[in-house]
């Protein structure tokens, strides 16, 4: 029987209002691969990645992660996102702030699952100072481990780069390699074309809420960055 | 097409409300407890029924919008509800200046209008959510999310106003209501033909107050496909 | 897109067997999870308590405190204490949830949206409680009202005017929570709609705090209170999907 694929995304649609910010978007994702979203401010990146990780409804259209809708359990459990936020509470301390993401997980033992966690990414001397006391490279950590205490399949990021300090783009690099050595799925939006071109297996790009190109990264697309702008974004 | 059935109705309506005045001001004889004042239910009742029916309808529309998702309902529902509002506070203004005349205040806290006005205060709400909502189809998800909770509120305060011990309003005239015989067929039958009036009256407010809904979408529209064409240089 | 078909066969039996987490697990988290937050700061609960005590203050001047009369009105003061200082608790449930984009995080997990609502809803339930175990015996106190002669009846009018309280202010909060003018927006919304229930539990307490039993003619404010609490936590519950998620 053929594996459904990662994520597959059918005739979408997002209207605000009467504008169309996303048009008839569709794509496959195979399982194992990294995918990189591409394009310009505005071109519908957030709102597509919103959609995929079911933050947002598609006002038409299908997502499906893993062969299950998106708003289902079972997709749910299998996806883990990374946004703009840190989606941590600032009252609490980090491990707390794990264990709760732990337990909404439905993982067996949260607490353990917490501590390894923290000292996974070099948090485990400060486990129960106070988010808010935190560093921002600490709080980036702490926000990676939030997003995939549960080792999801399909892992999704929102502009990963952009603003993270030394260690915390460390600890993110190390995640994504052994996300994809286990050969789990990553989308990411991002403008840092060096660096996502680089870890990318895959090449979407939107322009104006729709696909103008979706396939294999080639290694032209490395050598030379701006050459798929150039190409596709030729208006 | 449509321009042709707003001016149409409004015409009927003019001519409808012109000839009811006649009748209710110079033809109708005065009431015997009440006098000249009683002339006030041609305009009190029908704005009552015209407020409630449309809060209804209003709801109904949110909820299509709900299951359906197309902003034409939600359009219909806001444009419904606003122009029910008038109406509902034609009610109200109506009923506190016979409550003057009758009870000797402006405000006796009497069980209906006190309903009427909670009402009112809910679709204020209402309306003044829809100003704070920008983005089209969240407007009308939550907005239609509103109006159902006030709705169903409505009916709670309907019947909690009916228990509590208040001044009440006079009791049910009309004779669909009690099978006849509290008012005079000769009285009442002017209300039906104001009603009838106010209804044409109000279904062009609603006509028109939905052709500014389709305008400002389409403003919207250009706005926003301005906004991103603008964000991609 | 590139197939890697072998990694796909080896991947598909993962965490899938995991059992689901379970609706109340997800509930308590919620719940457990607001209450620690506000119990460590304590901002909401001080601030909703000092109100509380400055409105009691403040009724003194608007009528003779000592008068006998006060009796017919005790209870709906203090359901607007109640209902005014609780808001500040609840106005703050979900947009509390917006720093960090926490909602975010909460929504992506795999936890319905009517589980998230229902426990906040359970952590304000308690916390307005307490607002309330606080304010009650300092009206008692101010005002000289023997307020505890039908403590398990008044208890239960609490608890169920509370509620209606509780859902109403929990909903809004969490349909006003990405508005530009929340704070405004807020008070023009909840407080008509909690009239039914305020009017039942002001009309209910007034009898119970002047020490007579509620007699079988009030049991249709009791019956409205329950009807209100039903409707609205399953209007609440079925909505907040529509609310959250656009």
């Amino acid at each position: 029987m053929r594996a459904p694929h990662a994520l597959e995304i059918e005739g979408v649609f997002k209207y605000y209002g009467d504008f169309a910010a996303l048009r008839n978007i569709a794509l496959r994702v195979d399982r194992g691969s990294t995918v990189a979203l591409l394009g310009r401010n505005g071109a519908g990146k957030t709102t597509l990645l919103r959609i995929i990780a079911g933050l947002s409804k598609p006002s038409e259209g299908s997502v499906k992660i893993l062969g299950s809708n998106v708003r289902d359990d079972a997709a749910r459990r299998r996806i883990g996102v990374l946004g703009h936020g840190i989606s941590l509470y600032e009252e609490l301390s980090a491990h707390e702030n794990l264990t709760i993401f732990a337990r909404l997980y439905g993982l067996d033992q949260p607490g353990e699952t917490a501590s390894a966690w923290l000292e996974r990414i070099g948090l485990g001397r400060v486990r129960d100072g106070l988010v808010r006391e935190f560093s921002r490279g600490m709080r980036q950590r702490l926000a990676v481990a939030r997003a995939f205490i549960h080792e999801p399949e399909v892992l999704l990021f929102d502009e990963p780069f952009t603003a993270l300090d030394d260690r915390a783009i460390a600890v993110l690099q190390g995640l994504l390699a052994d996300a994809h050595a286990k050969g789990r799925t990553i989308v990411m939006s991002t403008h840092q074309l060096k660096e996502a071109l680089v870890l990318a297996t895959d090449v979407a790009l939107i322009r104006r809420g729709e696909i103008a190109y979706a396939g294999t990264r080639t290694q032209q697309m490395v050598d030379d960055t701006g050459w798929l702008y150039r190409t596709y974004e030729d208006d | 097409m449509r321009n042709r059935i707003i001016v149409l109705l409004a015409a009927i309506g003019a001519a409808l409300l012109v000839w009811n005045l006649h009748t209710i001001l110079l033809g109708l004889p005065d009431e015997t407890r009440q006098d000249m004042i009683f002339r006030i239910i041609y305009f009190h009742v029908p704005g009552g029924m015209i407020g409630l029916t449309g809060f209804g309808v209003g709801l109904a529309c949110s909820v299509v919008y709900l299951v359906k998702k197309d902003l034409w309902w939600d359009a219909l529902a806001a444009s419904i509800t606003e122009v029910a509002l008038a109406f509902a506070l034609t009610n109200l203004v109506t009923g506190s200046i016979w409550g003057r005349q009758q009870w000797g205040v402006w405000w006796a806290w009497d069980a209906r209008l006190t309903g009427m006005l909670i009402c009112c205060v809910v679709f204020v709400g209402y309306l003044m959510l829809r100003r704070a909502v920008d983005e089209p189809n969240q407007r009308a998800r939550l907005s239609a999310v509103v109006s159902i909770f006030g709705t169903v509120n409505a009916w709670f305060v309907y019947k909690a106003i009916d228990w509590f011990p208040r001044l009440q309003h006079p009791g049910p005239v009309l004779t669909f209501r009690t099978g006849g015989g509290r008012m005079d067929p000769v009285l009442e039958h002017p209300l039906y033909w104001n009603a009838l009036a106010l209804l044409c009256l109000a279904i062009v407010m609603v006509m028109i107050r939905i052709r500014q809904e389709d305008v400002s979408r389409e403003i919207d529209l250009l706005r926003r496909t301005a906004h991103a064409s603008l964000k991609g240089l | 897109m590139k197939t890697t078909e072998a990694v796909a066969e080896l991947e598909i039996s993962r965490p899938v067997s995991a059992p689901a987490p379970s609706l109340i697990a997800q509930v308590w988290t919620i719940a457990g999870k607001d209450l620690r937050s506000e119990f460590r700061t304590k901002e909401a609960l001080n601030a909703s308590i000092a109100f509380s005590v400055v409105i009691l203050v403040l009724f003194s001047f608007a009528f003779d405190p000592t008068s006998d009369q006060l009796q017919e009105f005790s209870g709906g003061l203090l359901w607007l204490v109640f209902s005014f200082a609780g808001t500040l608790v609840l106005n703050r449930s979900f947009s509390r949830e917006t720093q960090n984009d926490c909602l975010d995080g909460l929504l992506a997990s795999p936890m319905p949206a009517s589980a998230l609502f229902l426990g906040k809803s359970l952590a304000n339930y308690v916390l307005l409680m307490m607002i309330e175990i606080v304010s009650l015996p300092v009206f008692g106190l101010f005002y000289n009202i023997r307020w505890a002669r039908q403590l398990p009846m008044l208890a239960a009018v609490l608890l169920l005017g509370t509620w209606a309280l509780t859902v109403i202010g929990t909903f809004f909060s969490a349909l006003t929570v990405n508005l530009r003018i929340r704070e405004l927006m807020l008070p023009m919304l909840v407080y008509p709609l909690m009239i039914p229930a305020l009017m039942a539990a002001m009309t209910l307490t007034t009898v119970l705090l002047g020490g007579v039993p509620i007699t079988a003619s009030d049991m249709i404010w009791i019956k409205m209170l329950v009807a209100f609490d039903v409707v609205f936590t399953t209007l609440s519950v079925f909505l907040i999907d529509t609310v959250l998620l656009g």
